[in-house]
């Protein structure tokens, strides 16, 4: 009698009314733990390909709201590092923290993303065949499973959304060419409206001005520099001077790790950076 | 404002000519059957029920044409083993249709098909059982290939296997069914495959009324999935099908799991394939290993190409034209086909890389550059 008593009560237990299954419960939205001021936790992250140490004990924080600019020669890491962030590539060892709570590491690129993480590549890439308004419908922060895309609509707010981007980054007149048949800097743009409109917490951003006219590179400054604050932004550049013009920070990569982090002027007063990154720029002149 | 720039964006989809296409079809289909039917045999304007039969088989092979086209051509992965998934369907029904023989085979067993008695097994393997019932056998033509499909996309998708290695390992697995049914153990008829049907649903297979209905229910199937595939791909899902075509790891980068749409989408393709399958069957009244040859997958992707990839009305026109094409070049030179057909492959890569319905494009476009401009800008 007992032992049909205790089923009895396991049954109960199991269909509580008051409490669904954790696997029907709908998930929640993802919350980003910054109360330490920090979003991005890099530590002792090490990866090598062939043997070749792409990173080297790297270690990284960068604060909430912060625009940090990632510099350093060829090879010195910095798409790598991005690589382990976004999820493409993981580490040998290290651990790498979105907020205090979520361990990128165990993630996939979808599941980065959706937390808020978005990434502009070296080389531009949007969906050429698809015109500058689907680019940026396909990018809206919005339920990325197949059967709710399958029946999404806009919404009015949605729509609303796409064309503040598109003044943004000014192709409101070009909403409805192909991507493919926008200029080099419009597809930079486009890309980085793409993360505009998804609305990110933290924007990883691989040489946003390469092939830019002097005019593009200086509205990309400005835009960059206004979405610091409330969002946070990494930037990978070459261009000495549009790094200048944009970073309260810089990190200085040098074989993959971190080797001086600082304003620009204490980086470019620093010895070791002089030595093996300024040092060739500075003996030419 | 925002509802108007909704429609615009809706709009631009390429299914203007949809419906046009599903009328012009269903009225050749109704003229054709009428003509068949009702004029006498003498007419001018008689068409036989060979060809009527003809026109069914050809729409089967649309439909396969339009499968492949929307995995290759909106979603970039390049099947050349859809053959399987149209042969699966087939013998879904071949199984059938097989039962519905009853004792009138040869042997007049009333249970066991022909093959089964000559080579003297006792009783029905345990997979034909429930294949007498109409709605089972329906199920399984597309419960089968779209398993296979899933199981196969699963594994492949989930291990970022793409481009030409997808292409080979889908030639293995067409492969492999081929030489698996070819055994006389695997219990499907060996070689021989399955045929000598003789009724479907209590319908004399042989009968012209027979086979007009089953040319009408392939037309208006093929309209049904031509459709439903165009609101599917004009559809949200539909860009980011486009997407991940072009640009796969910027997908997976803006949040998308594209494993998982590729393998639904290899699964509707498959489905779509093992109902044109089903179809064919009944009207070419034989399936055998031979569907699942290498080289008929390789046709079908040669139909997409010639009409058009990335144009489900392309896919149609391209399978309709080349099974034209090959029906009258056998008669005339049978030996020639295979070059004509590898000929007309590589001029049309060469000179029509967006097939017959680009080439209608262009000669639109240049026809009347003043308003094209228009438009693209």
């Amino acid at each position: 009698m007992s032992a049909f008593d205790n089923s009895i009560q396991g049954l109960r237990e199991t269909f509580r009314r008051d409490q669904v299954w954790p696997f029907l419960a709908p998930e929640q939205a993802a919350k980003v733990d910054v109360s330490n001021q920090m979003i991005l936790y890099v530590e002792g992250l090490n990866l090598s390909f062939d043997g070749f140490k792409a990173l080297n004990n790297l270690n990284l924080y960068v604060n909430d709201g912060e625009l940090r600019c990632l510099i350093g020669a060829n090879g010195a890491g910095k798409t790598t590092l991005m690589d382990v962030i976004t999820g493409k590539s993981k580490p040998d060892a290290g651990s790498v923290y979105f907020g205090q709570t979520h361990n990128l590491l165990t993630k996939d690129e979808a599941d980065i993303a959706q937390l808020g993480i978005g990434r502009k590549f070296q080389k531009p890439t949007v969906f050429e065949e698809q015109t500058v308004f689907d680019n940026l419908e396909l990018s809206l922060k919005t339920d990325k499973r197949v059967l709710p895309t399958l029946f999404a609509n806009l919404s009015p707010s949605e729509i609303d959304r796409i064309d503040e981007v598109l003044t943004i980054i000014g192709l409101k007149q070009q909403r409805f060419m192909k991507a493919g048949a926008l200029s080099h800097g419009q597809k930079q743009w486009l890309e980085i409206g793409m993360l505009l409109v998804s609305d990110p917490r933290l924007l990883l951003i691989d040489e946003p001005v390469a092939g830019m006219t002097a005019q593009e590179t200086e509205r990309t400054a400005e835009l960059l520099t206004s979405l610091a604050g409330e969002r946070t932004v990494i930037v990978v550049e070459h261009d000495m001077e549009f790094v200048r013009s944009i970073a309260r920070t810089v990190t200085v990569l040098h074989q993959g790790s971190v080797l001086a982090e600082g304003t620009m002027d204490q980086i470019q007063s620093n010895k070791d950076v002089i030595e093996v990154y300024l040092g060739e720029e500075a003996a030419e002149a | 404002m925002s509802k108007l720039i909704n429609w615009f964006s809706e709009g631009r989809s390429s299914g203007k000519y949809t419906l046009p296409f599903v009328i012009l079809l269903l009225a050749v289909t109704v003229l054709a059957s009428a003509a068949n039917l009702l004029l006498p045999q003498d007419s001018a304007l008689y068409v036989s029920t060979y060809s009527i039969t003809l026109l069914g088989k050809y729409l089967c092979y649309a439909m396969l044409a339009l499968a492949v086209d929307i995995i290759w051509g909106y979603c970039g992965i390049l099947s050349l083993g859809h053959g399987a998934f149209f042969a699966l369907g087939g013998y879904a029904m071949g199984m059938y249709l097989m039962r519905q023989i009853g004792d009138r085979g040869v042997y007049g067993h009333p249970i066991l098909p022909d093959f089964m008695v000559f080579l003297d097994w006792q009783e029905l393997p345990w997979f034909w059982h429930g294949m007498d019932q109409f709605w089972f056998a329906m199920i399984m033509a597309v419960l089968v290939p779209g398993l296979l499909a899933f199981v196969f996309g699963w594994l492949a998708f989930r291990s970022r296997v793409t481009g030409v290695y997808l292409s080979i390992m889908t030639q293995a697995l067409t492969y492999a069914l081929l030489l698996a049914f070819f055994r006389n153990e695997m219990g499907f008829g060996g070689n021989n495959g399955l045929t000598d049907f003789k009724e479907i649903l209590g319908f004399d297979l042989q009968a012209d009324s027979t086979r007009v209905s089953l040319f009408i229910i392939t037309a208006v199937l093929l309209a049904v999935v031509l459709m439903l595939s165009q609101r599917i791909l004009s559809s949200r899902l539909g860009k980011v099908t486009l997407a991940v075509r072009d640009a796969e790891a910027r997908t997976r980068f803006i949040g998308y799991r594209t494993e998982r749409y590729k393998v639904w989408l290899f699964v509707y393709s498959a489905v779509i394939a093992g109902v044109a399958g089903a179809l064919y069957v009944p009207q070419v009244g034989i399936i055998n290993p031979g569907e699942f040859s290498p080289i008929n997958s390789i046709e079908v992707v040669i139909w997409v190409a010639v009409g058009g990839r990335g144009t489900l009305i392309g896919a149609i026109i391209g399978a309709l034209l080349v099974n034209y094409a090959k029906t009258r070049f056998t008669a005339i030179m049978p030996d020639g086909w295979l070059f004509a057909l590898g000929a007309l492959f590589v001029l049309v890569t060469l000179f029509l890389p967006k097939g017959l319905i680009g080439l209608y494009g262009q000669l639109k476009s240049k026809r009347q550059p003043a308003s094209s401009q228009e438009v693209t800008s």
